[in-house]
């Protein structure tokens, strides 16, 4: 199979979700075990911070929902892109759903990071570098979402909403950096990839697993909705009827 | 190892119970939300379309039969 066919065949709304359906049953296990044992592990085997107490265990959620917040926007500007660039039905298809998951993803990094600095800093909202660029981060997956409903025609949607999630890259790079280049009171990043952690393994291990399960609960949570989307935007199509048809009789 | 004596102590979490709980709660919750909300889509996408279909055919029947 050459490049390109390949490249046809993912962008086929009706492949994806014949394939897609075969990986979820995988994905949903694979969720389901790394959260609930990165949960027990975070909530009640880690050790409390010696300076924080058991505030701490709030990063267990607040780091792996911020990671993929950050991550789920590169995803959905990428599928921006190659639906403005090539006019791939499937990317536009995933960037409605992608946008709802990285709102609500950055709304529990900013919820959590609040709960968690009122015990630790006596605040719960500062005007913090990091946490300003991630409010603004926030509003851009609104924007996007807002987008797709303020149009009547729904190219017109698709391409608004790709071209605002690829002017809005720029915020990520900040985001990123806010935290060397404003020190004000966030933390600077514990986890690099270039360097060890500044965390002791006893902590650092349940994070790493409660970050996988939040990257297998975005995949499936990302194929979830844009099935959804497939069926609703492919309803006229025969394939979709002939779904219909097995599933009535 | 377990790092909390009893029950009520892992509920109090040392005096910050209250902000790790709801940070978990709601977190959860909402990550429940982005689950069931695409199926819940899809039921519906597939529901009507079925209704259409079964309208359709039941029309057929009686233009059908009117013709005869």
């Amino acid at each position: 199979m050459t490049f390109t066919q390949w490249f046809h065949r993912l962008g086929s709304p009706r492949w994806f979700y014949q394939a897609s359906g075969k990986w979820l049953p995988w994905l949903a296990a694979a969720t389901l075990i790394l959260l609930v044992a990165g949960l027990v592990w975070g909530l009640g085997f880690a050790p409390a911070d010696a300076k924080q107490g058991n505030s701490f265990r709030i990063i267990y959620i607040h780091v792996p929902a911020a990671f993929l917040a950050l991550a789920g926007y590169y995803v959905m500007a990428v599928a921006g892109a190659i639906g403005l660039i090539w006019k791939m039905k499937l990317a536009e298809m995933a960037m409605r759903p992608a946008a709802t998951l990285g709102a609500a993803l950055t709304f529990i990094s900013l919820f959590t990071g609040a709960l968690w600095g009122k015990p630790t800093w006596g605040t719960y909202w500062v005007w913090d570098a990091r946490i300003t660029s991630m409010l603004v981060l926030f509003f851009l997956y609104l924007g996007v979402i807002a987008l797709h409903y303020a149009y009547t025609s729904r190219d017109a949607a698709t391409r608004a909403g790709a071209v605002l999630a690829l002017v809005g890259t720029v915020n990520i790079p900040i985001i990123y950096k806010s935290v060397d280049w404003w020190y004000t009171l966030h933390q600077p990043a514990t986890i690099k990839l270039t360097e060890a952690p500044t965390m002791h393994p006893a902590m650092f291990q349940p994070l790493v697993v409660m970050i996988l399960g939040f990257y297998c609960f975005y995949a499936l949570a990302l194929i979830l909705g844009l099935r959804a989307e497939i069926l609703h935007r492919e309803r006229r199509t025969r394939w979709v009827r002939e779904l219909i048809g097995e599933d009535a009789v | 190892m377990f790092q909390f004596d009893s029950f009520q102590a892992l509920v109090a979490m040392g005096g910050h119970g209250f902000y790790v709980w709801i940070s978990y709660g709601v977190s959860l919750a909402v990550m429940a939300w982005l689950v069931i909300s695409p199926l819940k889509r899809k039921r519906q996408v597939l529901g009507n379309l079925k209704r259409q279909q079964r309208r359709t055919v039941a029309d057929g029947r009686r233009t059908g039969e009117a013709s005869y």
